[in-house]
């Protein structure tokens, strides 16, 4: 049961920020708001009287619109066709033709009207993610909805991009409309929201005002007091374990996306990559795993150069890796949790050897690590596809973390993560530190860098602009985020000489 | 006190309605999902449906039933009858062909008894191996569309050897069946290291091998050395007889390779689930980002998938022309290829489904003989029978309709059908 008799009361031109962990029943609940499901029991009250929704075209008939985490727009479709798209404007009939202009100007006067720039002839699979999500609510508003529902909309943005939202959303209530804003941040339910409401295991577990602290919220939706500052005591760094030089990596497109990298991980240190998202961190990891062949310049982990290793052999020599997509490149979704938790390691002693595996071995170390790990699942059977973000996240972690490591490489750890298990990951990479591991983590968050970092480089347009402590403050660290170095304009990429200002 | 005994006695009946609901004994949720979307509920429904349909194109097809509907206002009755006779006796030749006759326990040896299973396992094994070869290829992510290629290239090799190198009486068999196999492997690998290297799409490369299997099939048997020489027509040599697989003589066509597809059935449900390949192609197949992430080759898997799926398909055609054909010609190999995705569809990709499976589509296939020579009734109607099985097996969704099926309880066999077929 994901849902477990939720009463919730939305006013009109009110923020309502619905708080809770992931698989909480967040999603589920605005799913039958929205007429994606049907609940067994309760009802839907709009305006006075109660509805009951088949489907998402029975919400947005009664004016409910959603925002989806994951963004529903057709790629190949330019801006205009995707937010035509299931209301289409015709000319001539049922059976006429498309009328494009009068959807462009839809477009164009809903976009102005509430203070959302998009370009409604740009083919949406060009455009940032940002502009996507505006696209997305751009539709939703031209259905003329009074009720929009916002699911974790904030998860996929950068720090800038998420400001603008919060404007945009601040807008949309001040115009009457009434918005549900889904998320589990703390920082942005105190910044925007009117009334918060706060659910945990499917049922409501109270409600708050955006004065309460940080850590009352935090309490009450993972039902314990929870950290959040990573606990730590200063490095103690020791021989340089991974080394990069002259590092060049390429894109998919054949862009250059690391563009001369120079940088050392020291044992027993964190070193936090700081960056907006898309300024090389993913190619600079995926170079390191062999995932991605280099361009140019040397890898090299205690002195053995990976460079044109296997991916395999890289990560057998002792490199741990939490990749940053985890549904994509971390869990097989379709395995159990115990198939997951071998999944570079199945050939190996004591799981099996090149030619079979061994489930015994397997399902004793998946119990172990289930508990070790507090990977909250039903059994070690259970597909991984099952579980919260945070659990499977916690199955990557586990696994990666579970032979002798020589450098850990972690990027965006809790991406998507319930604070309870960003808490546990944090301490578990913090762990990792201490027992002599390299660590290095890259994330666009910027306060989980500041947390976990012992040196913190800002990555931007595929090169180090700077290495700096963590206790710069964070206003810097931002500019530097935004390739403002001392007040000079963002350097242009290839540019000789950019400042690589502190580069070691 | 009064209230509270009321309140004690409304708060009681709650729970009791959930230990009326089926409980955890295996029974009763046998019985809550016999009614429930799952598998093999869908499964045989659709095999249901598709004979019922069978039973009208019957009707259609026979023109003094049809005849009798022209006054079926007058005389319901006569049409109905006619129906009724028309399709009945056509199924119970379809059964008596593929199963057992009833005749036969007054009248005839335990030979004859026999026969008709006999028949349905003879049809059902080379398309347990081509089965395979589509299922274990579709669990990595590959859409093995050229299993009748790969049949086609094992026919050949396993037949050229069986005439050619006169080996002694265990040997000529086992090498027969090797070359077989490795000839249908080499037929994979192709298309497999094509996919590794180049990421050329195996379906598309796989056709195109079919076309070249079939046409090389029908040039090399009226080459020298191969064409039996006291035939003018496009058939080869006979094997010879010690590499044909043993069969248990007269009547009783079925021979070893059904046993042998037992064994290889047992031996891929191995490898899908306990050995270090199964593993990976598995990974691979679900999903080759997180496999290749994880250090597992995904080139290095799809090619040896490949060689398994077409050594696999190899074997299926290697049983045909050891077990049954003896000669090459050029439709040596039948359709057991195409009807190995079939197969394989219907198994739902799993080993045992799979075998299954292709044991339904060999009863299928024996008792539409029968059908055909007793009943007068078209061979194709088997066909089109299995034609219909399959479009149901493809749409759950219809007979889930056309039924009111609960959904399942777990929906997971149904999403991963859903996702690739």
């Amino acid at each position: 049961m994901a849902n477990d008799h939720i009463d919730l009361t939305v006013e009109p031109g009110e923020v309502h920020a619905l708080l809770g962990e992931n698989g909480a029943g967040k999603s589920t609940l605005m799913n039958q708001l929205y007429g994606l499901l049907q609940p067994d029991s309760g009802e839907i009250v709009v305006d006075g009287t109660p509805r009951t929704f088949r489907s998402p075209r029975d919400a947005i008939a009664a004016g409910i619109g959603m925002v989806h985490q994951h963004f529903m727009l057709v790629p190949v479709f330019t801006v205009a066709e995707n937010i035509a798209l299931g209301a289409e404007e015709t000319r001539g009939g049922p059976l006429g033709w498309l009328d494009r202009r009068r959807s462009r100007r839809d477009v164009l006067e809903t976009s102005q009207r509430y203070g959302l720039p998009v370009d409604p002839d740009a083919l949406v699979e060009n455009l940032p993610v940002g502009a996507q999500q505006r696209v997305e609510i751009v539709k939703a508003l031209t259905r003329d909805v009074d009720l929009l529902i916002l699911d974790e909309p904030t998860a996929v943005l950068t720090p800038q991009e998420t400001e603008d939202l919060l404007a945009v959303m601040r807008g949309l209530a001040e115009s009457g409309k009434s918005v549900v804003f889904i998320t589990h941040k703390l920082k942005e339910v105190r910044a925007i929201a009117d009334r918060i409401t706060v659910i945990r295991r499917g049922r409501t577990v109270g409600t708050a005002t955006p004065d309460t602290a940080e850590d009352e919220l935090a309490a009450l939706m993972v039902g314990r007091a929870v950290s959040l500052e990573v606990q730590k005591t200063p490095a103690e760094p020791g021989r340089p374990v991974l080394k990069l030089s002259g590092l060049i990596v390429e894109d998919d497109r054949g862009v250059r996306a690391v563009d001369g990298v120079d940088l050392v991980v020291h044992a027993g240190e964190v070193l936090g990559v700081a960056g907006v998202q898309g300024n090389g961190q993913t190619e600079l990891v995926e170079a390191v795993l062999g995932l991605r062949p280099p361009r140019a310049g040397t890898i090299q982990v205690d002195n053995e150069d990976l460079v044109g290793m296997s991916t395999k052999r890289i990560l057998r020599s002792g490199v741990g890796y939490v990749p940053e997509d985890r549904s994509t490149d971390g869990v097989v979704k379709e395995f159990t949790v115990a198939e997951n938790l071998v999944l570079d390691m199945y050939d190996r002693a004591p799981y099996g050897n090149a030619f079979r595996l061994d489930a015994r071995a397997i399902a004793t170390s998946a119990a172990e690590r289930i508990k070790q790990f507090d990977v909250r699942t039903p059994s070690a059977d259970a597909a991984v596809g099952t579980l919260s973000g945070g659990n499977q996240q916690k199955v990557v972690v586990a696994r990666e973390m579970s032979r002798p490591l020589r450098l850990f490489i972690a990027a965006q750890p809790t991406r998507g993560v319930d604070v309870g298990s960003v808490e546990f990951i944090h301490s578990r990479i913090v762990h990792e530190r201490d027992v002599g591991t390299a660590v290095l983590v890259v994330s666009s968050e910027l306060d989980e860098i500041i947390g976990l970092a012992d040196r913190i480089a800002v990555m931007y347009r595929g090169r180090i602009l700077a290495i700096v402590s963590p206790d710069t403050p964070r206003e810097e660290i931002g500019l530097l985020m935004a390739g403002i170095t001392d007040g000079s304009a963002a350097p242009e990429p290839g540019t000789p000489g950019a400042a690589e200002k502190g580069t070691t | 006190m009064t209230t509270d005994d009321a309140v004690a006695t409304e708060q009681a009946p709650p729970p009791a309605p959930k230990k009326d609901e089926p409980g955890d004994s295996f029974l009763s949720h046998f019985v809550h999902n016999l009614w429930a979307a799952n598998t093999f509920t869908v499964t045989v429904l659709s095999i249901l449906l598709a004979l019922l349909i069978g039973a009208v194109l019957i009707v259609v097809s026979d023109s003094a039933v049809l005849d009798t509907f022209g006054y079926f206002t007058a005389r319901p009755s006569d049409a109905l009858t006619a129906s009724w006779n028309a399709v009945s006796t056509a199924y119970a030749d379809l059964f008596k062909g593929a199963v057992f006759d009833p005749e036969t326990v007054r009248t005839g040896t335990w030979r004859e008894a026999l026969a008709p299973i006999s028949e349905t396992l003879t049809y059902a094994a080379p398309l347990v191996f081509t089965g395979l070869s589509v299922a274990v290829a579709f669990r990595g992510g590959l859409f093995n569309i050229g299993g009748q290629g790969q049949a086609v290239i094992g026919t050949i090799a396993a037949a050229v050897a069986g005439f050619s190198f006169g080996l002694p009486i265990v040997l000529n068999l086992l090498v027969a069946l090797i070359v077989g196999l490795a000839g249908g492997a080499l037929w994979g690998f192709i298309p497999g290291i094509l996919k590794a290297r180049t990421g050329a799409h195996e379906v598309i490369t796989t056709i195109m091998l079919n076309y070249t299997a079939g046409l090389f099939l029908t040039w090399l048997i009226l080459q020298k050395g191969v064409q039996d020489p006291g035939r003018t027509d496009a058939i080869s040599k006979a094997v010879a007889e010690s590499a044909q697989l043993p069969s248990l003589g007269g009547a009783l066509r079925v021979n070893l390779g059904i046993v042998l597809a037992v064994l290889v059935t047992a031996a891929v449900a191995w490898m899908l689930n306990r050995s270090a390949f199964g593993f990976e192609l598995r990974a691979v197949g679900a999903n080759p980002a997180a496999a290749r992430t994880a250090g597992i080759s995904v080139g290095r898997t799809y090619t040896l998938l490949m060689v398994v799926a077409g050594g696999l398909a190899g074997l299926g055609g290697a049983t045909q022309v050891l077990g049954t054909a003896y000669s090459l010609t050029p439709a040596v190999a039948g359709n057991i290829g195409f009807d190995g995705l079939l197969v394989a569809l219907l198994g739902r990709n799993r080993p045992w489904g799979t075998l299954l499976a292709a044991v339904l589509f060999g009863a299928l296939r024996a008792g539409g003989n029968r059908m055909q020579s007793f009943s007068g009734i078209s061979l194709e109607l088997v066909t089109v029978l299995q034609a219909l099985i399959v479009i149901f097996i493809a749409a759950p969704a219809l007979v889930k309709t056309i039924f009111h099926l609960r959904a399942a309880r777990s929906a997971r066999l149904g999403a991963s059908m859903a996702k690739g077929w």
